[in-house]
């Protein structure tokens, strides 16, 4: 392993991204099984989607129209006249033995991605988005690595065999340098964005909704050629895309300047201890095989439809950042933060939820990316909700809370309590600011500390905070400090004027 | 031998129309004539008695509501072990689906059971319906009944078999290179292979999807037009059928059975006749050709240029298709499942290879690596890529024919049934059978053989070739050809074949 930044003084890396989105359509790809998530193993399943005998695919309508809506999205162009092709390697989660894909005639072609990393945008060149049928899942039971090799024998569950995926493939990213695990982070950050914003999966990395393959070489500084490049597989959230490219930066630089040759290879990503391991060598010799799936007629989406799905799109991306960032009143580092921790989503959703825009942006940017970070999860993967963080914030604006009790509201819906307000009864939490309670905990307070009472008698109102201290100790915390302080300046007559 | 497995099908739907029999009599004396035949004939992989009875009575008590479910409702049927049938084995002939029922029915065989038709069994078929003599079915050979020495056809020998031996009225089989025609040819009968995308193919099990066509296989034009009329017509489960009404081909048949072909403009395709046809084979098509003039038809030669490349054509784009369809034959799912020997905890890679090793014949083995080959990177340009060229002119070809004639007609197959074993060891000789039948397929357009008669005591097949969606033409020049030589012969040709050897059934 060469350090990172050395690797980036001798050579320039190059990314590809290849991102695969499970689309949430109600049924699959090519047959009418649900597409739900979960479900006993096995029962979401016909002949089609386990590929018996004689069986058939049909076009699932709404994924295409899914496929061009994200293709759109993505500024490409939409293919007027494209086919299905087979895909054929043999693995027994795959039933056909073939993947039904699509090959040199994708749906979507020729787009990008403005990305923004740190206050600059880079352009991520997309060269396609094709659609494609997902495989069975497979489980690797007995052995110690969960892989296929060395299990004693495997399960496959085929509910997601066939369910609808679009792949997204990036062209190579060259030229981001140091930048470039930043970059390939912030594209699927972005990408996620985009996809949530379509209404078109429910994208969330931790189910596998959104997948990225991470590909990358490097090649000497100032070449103008591509190295050999790695596929790390299946780089299950932002951190560790981040984190893969950095990982490969390094480990490419220290093969390259040793003077050996990278191999050309899928490599597994190790959450855990955050290295990638060889996968199964993998040459451009390797051979799908592929041909025009014959059992399928062509998909030849109408100019009309394309521009009727056009006007359906969410609003670009970059110009919707602008557009928040004024109205919010964000600086460009609030607003760079914000969507360098991959919270603009979620901010915007807060706030959408009756939250102050600073309020919202507090609270996911500190405390909420505290714990995310604590617990090596994405922000998204969070257990809470932007509504119910907008109700935290609410009560700390209707004065039932403050914010130190506000964080425990968070402990307590993150940890499956409930709603804020049910954590807040449950808990105890509400702030007392009933005069009873709290005018004999000053009493208390004051006849505990009688050189302090004396000092405010005296004029010295500076040494309230002190009795304020006591109180507030004695309340757990549970009280409206403002209104202790009004009752002691009260009690002792040394009123503010 | 009964009476009523003489029949033609259409005769017996109106024999049970009129009260003269029932579903039940006629489904019994079939699964009779089975019994006494099937030993010597092997047409059947699988006869489902009870179920072909009990669907029989269900027809019997339907016409005593004074219901039908359709014109044949009652008149039994076989079908070829490539359809799948829910309740009943499907083997494609092939030792790695030994013992597979399928939890689905093909939507033709959907269709049948909705209209009424017992299903008497499942026929046997070169292994994947690759082969043209039957031969290749992992179970064993099926025999002509005009000769118990020499081969039915293939890959459907069962099927034609099974109706020429008076074993069923009618038959279901599929035609990807011929076979359904060139076993009709051979035994006699009467087979149609449609308009591609004209049948549903939902429930067929792919030998090479954009070639295969389900079709009808019986003794009477009429019969397979009624056929056709029922199985017929878009399935929403398979996209490449044609959303189009069913052209009119019973309509048809009745017009041609008039014997006037005033209008019609046939053409003889030169490419297809001449050298390499048996010469008993080209002088009864020519016989039958100058039947057409008779009949009021003008006839003019028609050249196909692209023809002479329809085989080697052919042979890339069916074993490519057919590698990728049997890759999922692997043992993880269903079907035979073989562990290698001496192989202590085998990988699920070798359970695969060593099931398929011992699951598949020689002849799929042969074209899977064929398959394999043509679309490697590398090799698919020249093979497969070139191979769907040729395909495009040679459906030039038949849209400049089609300019000429209504019609395009050849001899079905370049010879009369061969010897059992014959051409066994010897796949280029094997092929050659299906030159006058594959352009058809790779073009996706219409084709009939009906019997011309014979040469040296075997039937010659006639093949007319219609435009894609005018499979009315074939019906209609059919019938014609049919009623002018049956009248000429006295009675249908299949009067001519020798008895069988019947074995004596106990009941
Ligand atoms: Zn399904």
């Amino acid at each position: 392993m060469m350090d990172f930044d050395e690797a980036l003084e001798q050579f320039d890396p190059a990314l590809g991204l290849e991102v695969h989105v499970e689309l949430n359509t109600a049924t699959k790809m090519f047959c009418g099984c649900p597409a739900a998530f979960g479900g006993e193993p096995n029962t979401h399943v016909c002949p089609t989607c386990l590929g018996l005998p004689g069986s058939m695919p049909v076009v699932n309508g709404k994924a295409v129209e899914s496929a061009i809506r994200i293709g759109l999205a993505l500024n490409c162009s939409i293919a007027e006249w494209c086919r299905f092709a087979r895909k054929n390697y043999f693995y027994p989660d795959m039933p056909k033995n073939f993947q039904t894909s699509q090959y040199d005639e994708p749906i979507a072609f020729d787009g990008y991605l403005d990305v923004d990393v740190e206050g600059e945008t880079f352009r991520v060149e997309i060269e396609r988005a094709h659609m494609e049928e997902d495989t069975g899942k497979s489980t690797h039971v007995g052995g110690t690595t969960g892989r296929i090799h060395g299990a004693e024998y495997s399960l496959v569950d085929y509910n997601r065999a066939g369910i609808p995926l679009i792949e997204i493939v990036t062209r190579p990213i060259v030229g981001a340098g140091v930048k470039a695990p930043l970059v390939a982070r912030a594209y699927v950050q972005q990408l996620r964005d985009l996809i949530l914003a379509l209404g078109v999966s429910e994208a969330r990395m931790d189910q596998g909704n959104l997948r990225a393959d991470v590909n990358l070489s490097l090649a000497p500084k100032g070449s103008d050629r591509l190295g050999t490049r790695s596929e790390t597989k299946n780089v299950n959230s932002f951190r560790s895309v981040e984190r893969a490219v950095r990982y490969e930066i390094s480990r490419h630089a220290a093969i390259l300047a040793a003077g050996d040759a990278v191999v050309q290879e899928t490599r597994h990503w190790h959450e855990d201890t955050g290295i990638t391991t060889s996968g199964r060598e993998k040459s451009d010799a390797e051979d799908y095989r592929y041909f025009p799936e014959p059992d399928l007629v062509p998909v030849a989406p109408s100019a009309q439809w394309v521009e009727e799905l056009r006007g359906t799109l969410p609003e670009n991306p970059t110009a919707k950042r602008a557009r928040l960032q004024a109205e919010w009143g964000f600086s460009d580092l609030e607003m760079r933060d914000t969507v360098g921790a991959g919270a603009l989503g979620l901010v915007e959703e807060t706030i959408t939820a009756g939250a102050a825009p600073q309020a919202a942006r507090k609270w996911w940017l500190s405390e909420l990316a505290r714990r995310a970070n604590e617990e090596g999860v994405e922000l998204s993967d969070l257990a809470i909700t932007p509504a119910q963080v907008a109700r935290i914030q609410a009560l700390v604006d209707e004065g039932k809370v403050n914010d130190k009790l506000a964080r425990q509201v968070f402990d307590g819906v993150l940890a499956g309590e409930g709603e804020p307000d049910a954590v807040v009864e449950a808990r105890g939490l509400a702030i007392v600011s009933d005069d009873g309670a709290l005018s004999a905990a000053v009493d208390d307070a004051i006849a505990a500390n009688p050189d302090v009472a004396e000092k405010i008698r005296g004029g010295k109102v500076a040494a309230a905070g002190a009795l304020i201290g006591a109180v507030m100790k004695q309340m757990r915390g549970q009280a409206d400090a403002g209104r202790v302080r009004e009752l002691i300046l009260e009690k002792l007559g040394a009123g503010e004027g | 031998m009964s009476d009523l497995t003489r029949r033609s099908a259409a005769e017996l739907a109106a024999a049970l129309a009129d009260g003269e029999t029932s579903s039940v009599a006629l489904t019994r004396a079939h699964l009779d004539r089975i019994a006494a035949v099937d030993g010597a004939v092997h047409a059947y992989l699988h006869v489902d008695a009870e179920g072909a009875l009990a669907a029989a009575r269900e027809s019997d008590e339907r016409r005593a509501r004074g219901e039908s479910a359709s014109r044949l409702d009652g008149v039994p049927i076989a079908v070829k072990d490539v359809l799948t049938t829910v309740g009943m084995p499907t083997t494609c002939g092939s030792r790695i689906l030994e013992g597979w029922v399928p939890p689905y029915d093909a939507t033709v065989v959907a269709r049948l059971r909705a209209g009424g038709l017992p299903l008497l069994g499942k026929t046997n078929m070169d292994e994947f319906a690759m082969g043209s003599s039957t031969e290749h079915s992992a179970y064993g050979p099926t025999h002509n009944p005009w000769d118990l020495e020499r081969i039915p056809g293939g890959s459907g020998g069962g099927s034609a078999a099974a109706v020429s031996a008076f074993a069923a009225p009618l038959a279901l089989g599929t035609d990807t290179g011929g076979s359904i025609r060139q076993p009709a040819a051979v035994t006699g009968s009467v087979g149609v292979k449609p308009t591609y995308g004209g049948i549903s193919r939902y429930g067929l099990v792919a030998m090479a999807n954009s070639l295969d066509q389900v079709g009808p296989v019986t003794r009477t034009v009429l019969d397979a037009a009624l056929l056709h009329e029922l199985i017929g017509g878009h399935d929403p489960l398979d996209s490449t059928s044609i959303d189009q009404p069913v052209p009119d081909v019973v309509g048809a048949a009745e017009q041609g059975a008039t014997g006037d072909l005033r209008g019609l403009r046939v053409g003889v395709v030169k490419e297809l006749t001449g050298e390499g046809y048996q010469a008993g084979v080209q002088q009864r098509f020519d016989e039958t050709v100058a039947l057409l003039v008779e009949a009021g038809a003008e006839v003019v030669e028609v050249s196909c240029p692209h023809f002479v490349h329809a085989l080697a054509a052919y042979y890339l784009i069916m074993p490519s298709e057919a590698s990728s369809n049997l890759a999922r034959f692997d043992a993880m799912r269903y079907g035979l499942r073989v562990e290698p020997e001496g192989v202590e905890a085998p990988s699920a890679e070798e359970v695969m290879r060593a099931t398929r090793d011992a699951g598949f014949g020689d002849e799929v083995k042969r074209r899977i690596i064929l398959g394999t080959y043509a679309l490697s990177s590398g090799y698919y340009d020249a093979y497969y890529g070139r191979a769907q060229q040729i395909r495009t002119l040679i459906s030039r070809d038949f849209a400049a024919a089609f300019e000429q004639a209504d019609v395009l007609v050849s001899p079905t197959a370049p010879t009369t049934a061969f010897k059992l074993g014959e051409k066994l060891d010897d796949p280029l000789a094997m092929y050659l059978n299906d030159l006058a039948t594959i352009p058809a397929n790779l073009a996706g357009v219409p084709g009939i053989s009906v019997p011309a008669g014979l040469a040296d005591g075997l039937p010659v097949g006639f093949q007319v070739l219609a435009p894609a969606l005018a499979d009315d033409r074939v019906y209609r020049v059919g019938a014609a050809v049919e009623t002018a030589l049956t009248g000429r012969w006295g009675g249908p040709l299949l009067d001519q074949a020798p008895a069988l050897p019947t074995t004596e059934v106990a009941r």
